[in-house]
């Protein structure tokens, strides 16, 4: 008998002792962020999506190859003389054209090893982390700015250039 | 009456008849049902620190109505095997069931379906349909976790309606009337004359009445609760036992019906509180039509208080809801029968001898 009025006192106090927690829950402000609009604030070294300044590329190719998973490809073609391509931002003088640098980042594991190697710093992590796609193949990202046309002129110069080159030892 | 006042109005008994039916629905029960799962939903968010919805409109106010739209679009599905005739009636039946409850529930002193004498009695005969309704479901959906879910609830209704009229009868006994415009009318304006300090008579019963009407109290809003089929009872539904229950296989329409019954139930078991407990649709603190002398606002303001109490205890069963886990079904029984059964029984006999005094 003594049992069962203590289970009845037990039941109405803990129901209780339950309200005033869920009840003080109920004003204590929420801990959700309203994801789309309202974001968390990122870490000072968070690393996303990379991206490539091509003005500085010296198409070097270390990147590429300090990469774990392939997802670099680069490809370039040697200026001829008399090209004036540019000098970086740090005083390098470009002597090839980069006439492809593709990052899928399908592959890409954000390990930011590709991003010490290189001589420019032109290679680096961005804090853009919402780049989904509906088909994969959007996820590789072309960062060279020369149109297929370009590339085939350059490819032709070289060509010719290197023909031209025969011919004069040729001759001499 | 407001069934006269339409006589008066048209001339027509249908036209009146007709509508004094459909007010409540539309005046009341729909956007109830609206605000009600929103109000569910943002209780159960905050509760959890969470925000609950918060897209369509302010701070989400008009996510029910997309919600509702997005039902009615929806492709109403019968399986193959189900039993056509029973799978269509059942949710039409509930929510009758739930709804002709509201017939006889006094909103205010002018606003009252039907004023029946046996008010309390129609009111837990009828929503004895519920029942039906629910176990019809149950067995034409042709679904093991649909089934079980009905005979659950069939069970548990059956087992907490006998605490529910205990202490109905209670109540019954001592003001001597089952018209539930009576009892309200019983329990004139201010809260110490209402059925939970002891009705409005200033003696010796009244004070001596004050901690079993508690009890009684607590025990029809546990038992209630209980009818309603919400946490912690809500094992004819449980998502994580059964799916979620009888209307496991229901959607579109036929889903809405059971989810307008269950939120029109929730609303019928807390006005009956409210008019057993809690003075019905009377202020608690005096009308202020009467100190300005301004006769039409009383019953705009018993709409007020009735609205206004009958929420407040929608509020608190989400409020348990979102602070009890649900009772295991020999657990549930063992509340029913070896506890609030006894006490409500004890609690009558009690209330009956202070009665005699």
């Amino acid at each position: 008998m003594k049992q069962y009025f203590n289970n009845i006192f037990t039941a109405l106090v803990t129901i209780l002792v339950g309200m005033k927690v869920t009840l003080r829950h109920l004003f204590t402000p929420s801990v959700t962020i309203q994801y789309p609009d309202v974001k968390l604030p990122l870490p000072e070294r968070e690393r996303n999506r990379l991206y490539v300044n091509m003005d500085d590329c010296i198409g070097c190719d270390q990147c590429a190859r300090a990469c774990p998973v392939n997802c670099i490809e680069i490809e370039t073609v040697k200026s001829v003389p008399g090209e004036d391509l540019g000098k970086t931002s740090n005083g390098k003088k470009k002597a090839l054209w980069v006439t492809k640098f593709t990052i899928d980042f399908a592959k890409c594991c954000y390990c930011q090893l590709c991003v010490f190697p290189c001589p420019t710093e032109c290679i680096y992590m961005t804090d853009v982390y919402e780049f989904s796609e509906y088909d994969r193949n959007n996820l590789i990202y072309n960062f060279s700015t020369l149109t297929p046309e370009e590339r085939r002129q350059k490819l032709e110069n070289l060509e010719i250039y290197n023909q031209e080159k025969e011919s004069k030892k040729g001759v001499s | 009456m407001i069934y006269d006042f339409f006589y008066n109005l048209t001339g027509s008994v249908i036209i009146s008849g007709t509508v004094v039916a459909l007010l409540p629905l539309f005046a009341f029960i729909l956007p109830f049902a609206l605000f009600a799962v929103l109000l569910e939903r943002k209780v159960a968010g905050h509760m959890q620190d969470r925000l609950g919805p918060m897209r369509v409109g302010y701070h989400g106010i008009l996510q029910t109505v997309a919600d509702i739209i997005k039902l009615i679009q929806k492709e109403d599905i019968i399986a193959k095997d189900n039993d056509k005739l029973f799978f269509n009636i059942a949710p039409v039946l509930t929510f009758a069931g739930s709804y002709a409850a509201f017939a006889v529930i006094p909103f205010s002193s002018i606003f009252l379906g039907a004023d029946i004498d046996l008010g309390i009695f129609y009111v837990i005969a009828v929503t004895g349909l519920v029942v039906a309704g629910i176990l019809m479901a149950g067995w034409a959906s042709n679904n093991k976790y649909s089934l079980l879910g009905a005979m659950r609830s069939a069970a548990q209704i059956v087992s907490y309606e006998i605490p529910t009229i205990l202490i109905v009868l209670s109540i019954v006994m001592l003001t001597g009337t089952m018209s539930l415009y009576d009892l309200s009318e019983n329990q004139t304006a201010y809260f110490w004359n209402w059925n939970i300090f002891g009705g409005p008579n200033l003696d010796i019963q009244k004070f001596l009445l004050i901690p079993f009407m508690l009890i009684g109290f607590i025990i029809i809003y546990i038992s209630t609760l209980a009818e309603v089929n919400r946490t912690p009872f809500d094992i004819p539904e449980a998502e994580s036992e059964l799916v979620s229950g009888y209307h496991t296989e229901y959607s579109g329409m036929k889903f809405a019906m059971f989810f307008l019954a269950e939120y029109a139930n929730m609303f019928a078991v807390s006005a009956i509180l409210v008019i057993l407990f809690f003075g019905g649709y009377q202020s608690p603190l005096g009308y202020l039509g009467n100190t300005l002398n301004i006769p039409w606002l009383i019953p705009i303001e018993q709409f007020f208080w009735f609205i206004f109490k009958g929420i407040f205890f929608v509020f608190v069963q989400m409020w348990l809801r979102w602070t009890l886990p649900r009772l295991r079904v020999d657990q549930l029984m063992t509340a029913s029968w070896k506890y609030l059964i006894p006490i409500a029984f004890v609690n009558l006999l009690i209330i009956g001898v202070i009665s005699l005094i």
